[in-house]
C-alpha cells in the first residue's frame, strides 16, 4: 500500500535520508532498524509530511502523497506515533484520546474505538481523568499508541515505542502492537533500535545505515543474518 | 515554625533591603538649601517592615506546600475552586448571571457619569482580555503586540469617519475585519516561531504599527491624532454627552455578553480543542492531522478581531485618538489581565480586567506606587497562584453507556 521510491530528505544542509526505496504491503508489520542517526526517524517524518521530501516519490495506493500537507496525509489514513511519545501533558488521558479522533465525526464508532483501546490498555481507563503528563513513561507510550489508534489509521507509523522503557514493558507493548495488527488489520511500520524485539514481531525488515538501505529481507532471515547479528543484535 | 534558621533568614533579607533602599529612604539631598538630611529612623522602619513581610511570605509558602500535598491525597475533586463548582450548577448560574445583568442595568443610574465611564473602560478591557486570551491562553502564542490590532480598529473608524464620514455601525465590523486581516498578516511570518522569538516579533509588530501611525502624517495625522470622531448613533437621534456615555455603556455591556458567548462556544469547539492541543505539543498535533498553519492563523485572526472591534468603540467613546493611546504599556496591561486572571479562563479574565482597571482608578491616592504594587502583585501571583486568580477548567466529556454522549461541566 505504501511505496517509497528513492526518497531523499533532511534538515538544512544535512541530508539524513539519501535515497531510500521500500515497500509496505497491506496487513504487514514492517520494521526499519538501524543505529542512532541512520535516518530512521527522518524516514518516518518524511512519510507523514512533517519533514518535506526533497527528491523521489512516496506513493500511497498509487497516489503521490509527498506533496501533500500533514493533515491531508493523516486524512488518508496514515497516523504517526512520534518518537519520545509527545502526548499532550496538560490534557487528561481521555482528552488525549479525543484529540486522536480529531479528524472523525462518527461519534458511535469513536466510542467503540475508545472501548477497544481501553480493552487493550486497561490501565488507561483507570487513569482516564488524570493529566497525561503525570503518567509513567510506559503509560505515556501506551497513551501515544492508543491516541494514534483513535484516528483509525490504515497504516500506523511507530517511532521507537521501546525508547526509555523497562524490558518487561517493552515486551508488553510489542505484544499489543502485534495484537493491533492481527485484530484490526492495521498495517504497521515500526522504526526501532531494539532490533531483536522488532524483528520478532515483524514480517519483513529493512536495515538502514547512513541514510541508505543496506540489507532487506524477511524478519527471520534478518535475525539469522550474520552482519545484522553482529551490528544490531549483539550476538 | 519560628526556628532560629528562619529568623536568621528573615534578618538577612531585612539587612539586604536596608542596603538596597538606603539611597532613597535614608539620604535626602536638598539641592536648594544644599543640605543633606540623614533619616536614620527609616532604616529601622524598613528593617522591621521587610522582616515582618519576609516572615509572612515564608509562612504563606509553607502553608501552600502543606496544602498542595494534602490535595494530592484527596484527588482532584476538591481541587476545584468554590466558584467553579458554584457555576457548574445551572440553578446558581442563572441566579448569578441574572443578578450581574441587573447590576449592569442599574449601575449607571446609581453611580455618577464618571463611574459609568470608568466601568465602560473596564468592560472594554474585559473584551480585550478575552480576545488576547484566545491567542495567549488557548493557543499558547505569546503576543506582546496585541495593542496593534486595537489601534487598527480605532484608526479604521477614526479615518473612515474623518475622510469619508462613515458611521459607527458600518465601521464596527470593518474595524474588526481589518484587524483580523492584520492578525493574519502578522501570523504568516511568525508561523514557525515559538516562545521568546514569537514574543519579540509580535512586540516589534506592535511598535511598527504605532510608529507608522505616528510618522505617516498625511494618512493618520501623525502624533496630533484624529479628533472630532462621532459617538455611536442610535437611529439618528441627537444625544447629550451624558446620554451618549450611557448609551456606550449599555452597548459595551451587550458587547461583553456577546463576546463571552462567542468565546465560550469557541473554546469548546473543534477549533478550540485544536488550539489547546497546539499549545501543548506541536508535533503531536500535526501527527493527529491538525492543520497547524490554519489553526494558528485562526487564533491570530480571531484574537485580533475582538481587539479591532473594541478599538472602534474606544475611538467612538473618547472621540479623539492619537498614537499615544497604543503604546507597549497597553499590551502589557492586557497581557497582565490574562495572566493575572488565569490563562484560558473566561471568568478569570473578566475578574482580572475589573481588578486591574478599576483598582488603579479608585486608588488614585496611591498612584505613585502603582507600578510598585503592580510588580509585587505579579510576583506574589506567580508564587502562590501560578494558574491565575481563577484557573481554567476545561469542559469534560464523559461517555456513558447510553447511546448519546453526556456532556457536563465540571
Amino acid at each position: 500500500m505504501l511505496k517509497l521510491e528513492n526518497v531523499q530528505s533532511g534538515y538544512g544542509n544535512i541530508l539524513a535520508v539519501k535515497g531510500i526505496s521500500l515497500e509496505v504491503n497491506k496487513g504487514e508489520i514492517i520494521t526499519l532498524i538501524g543505529a542512532n542517526g541512520a535516518g530512521k526517524s527522518t524516514t518516518l517524518l518524511t512519510i507523514s509530511g512533517i519533514v518535506s521530501c526533497r527528491a523521489g516519490r512516496i506513493l500511497l495506493h498509487d497516489e503521490e502523497i509527498h506533496t501533500l500537507g500533514t493533515d491531508e496525509i493523516v486524512k488518508r489514513g496514515i497516523c504517526q506515533v512520534p518518537e519520545g511519545r509527545h502526548i499532550f501533558p496538560e490534557l487528561t488521558v481521555q482528552e488525549n484520546l479525543d484529540m486522536g479522533a480529531f479528524m472523525r465525526n462518527d461519534t458511535k464508532q469513536i466510542k467503540a474505538d475508545l472501548d477497544y483501546v481501553f480493552s487493550l490498555f486497561p490501565i488507561l481507563e483507570e487513569r482516564k481523568n488524570q493529566d497525561g503528563g503525570t503518567l509513567s513513561g510506559g503509560e505515556q507510550q501506551m497513551l501515544a499508541v492508543s491516541r494514534a489508534l483513535m484516528a483509525q489509521p490504515k497504516l500506523l507509523l511507530l517511532d521507537e515505542p521501546s525508547m526509555g522503557l523497562a524490558p518487561l514493558i517493552i515486551k508488553q507493548i510489542f505484544e499489543i502492537i502485534r495484537k493491533i495488527n492481527e485484530e484490526s488489520n492495521t498495517t504497521i511500520f515500526l522504526v526501532e533500535q531494539n532490533a531483536n524485539q522488532a524483528l520478532q514481531i515483524a514480517d519483513r525488515g529493512y536495515v538502514i545505515e547512513n541514510g541508505k538501505i543496506t540489507i532487506t529481507g524477511s524478519a527471520e532471515s534478518l535475525l539469522n543474518n550474520q552482519d545484522v547479528q553482529k551490528a544490531y543484535l549483539g550476538l | 515554625m519560628f526556628t532560629l534558621e528562619e529568623i536568621k533568614r528573615s534578618f538577612l533579607v531585612s539587612v539586604w533591603f536596608v542596603f538596597l533602599t538606603f539611597p532613597i529612604m535614608v539620604i535626602r539631598v536638598d539641592s536648594i538649601e544644599k543640605t543633606v538630611q540623614w533619616r536614620w529612623m527609616n532604616v529601622f522602619w524598613v528593617a522591621l517592615g521587610t522582616f515582618v513581610l519576609s516572615f509572612v511570605f515564608r509562612y504563606m509558602m509553607r502553608r501552600k506546600e502543606m496544602k498542595s500535598s494534602d490535595e494530592d491525597e484527596q484527588g482532584d475533586a476538591t481541587g476545584r475552586s468554590f466558584l467553579h463548582r458554584w457555576l457548574a450548577d445551572p440553578k446558581y448560574r442563572y441566579i448569578v448571571f441574572g443578578s450581574l445583568l441587573a447590576i449592569a442595568i442599574i449601575f449607571p443610574h446609581v453611580f455618577s457619569t464618571y463611574q459609568t465611564s470608568i466601568m465602560t473602560t473596564a468592560l472594554m478591557y474585559v473584551v480585550l482580555g478575552l480576545g488576547l486570551n484566545i491567542v495567549v491562553g488557548l493557543a499558547g502564542l505569546l503576543d506582546l503586540g496585541y495593542v496593534a490590532f486595537y489601534a487598527v480598529g480605532a484608526y479604521t473608524y477614526a479615518l473612515l469617519h474623518h475622510f469619508f464620514g462613515i458611521g459607527f455601525w458600518v465601521a464596527l465590523p470593518a474595524g474588526g475585519l481589518l484587524a483580523a486581516l492584520f492578525g493574519i498578516l502578522l501570523g504568516i511570518p511568525v508561523l514557525r516561531l515559538r516562545g521568546d522569538y514569537l514574543a519579540i516579533v509580535t512586540l516589534g509588530f506592535g511598535e511598527i504599527i504605532r510608529l507608522v501611525l505616528e510618522n505617516w502624517g498625511q494618512f493618520s495625522q501623525g502624533p496630533s491624532g484624529v479628533s472630532n470622531i462621532a459617538r455611536p448613533g442610535f437611529f439618528g437621534i441627537e444625544m447629550s454627552l451624558d446620554t451618549a456615555l450611557l448609551y456606550i455603556f449599555y452597548l459595551m455591556v451587550i458587547f461583553v455578553i456577546v463576546t463571552i458567548f462567542f468565546v465560550n462556544r469557541l473554546q469548546d469547539s473543534r477549533l478550540g480543542r485544536a488550539w489547546i492541543a497546539l499549545r501543548e505539543d506541536e508535533i503531536a498535533c500535526q501527527a493527529m492531522g491538525i492543520d497547524k498553519m490554519r489553526t494558528k492563523l485562526a487564533a491570530f485572526a480571531l484574537g485580533a478581531f475582538w481587539a479591532g472591534i473594541v478599538g472602534v468603540i474606544f475611538a467612538a467613546k473618547t472621540t479623539f485618538i492619537s498614537p499615544r493611546s497604543f503604546t507597549f504599556i497597553e499590551s502589557a496591561i492586557i497581557l497582565s489581565i490574562v495572566v493575572l486572571g488565569g490563562m484560558g479562563s473566561i471568568i478569570g479574565v473578566i475578574f482580572g480586567a475589573l481588578i486591574l482597571i478599576l483598582l488603579p482608578e479608585y486608588l488614585r491616592a496611591l498612584s505613585e506606587y502603582r507600578m510598585l504594587a503592580f510588580g509585587a502583585i505579579l510576583v506574589c501571583m506567580m508564587v502562590f497562584r501560578p494558574q491565575g486568580i481563577i484557573g481554567s477548567i476545561r469542559r469534560t466529556y464523559t461517555y456513558q453507556n447510553k447511546k448519546k454522549p453526556d456532556t457536563k461541566v465540571s
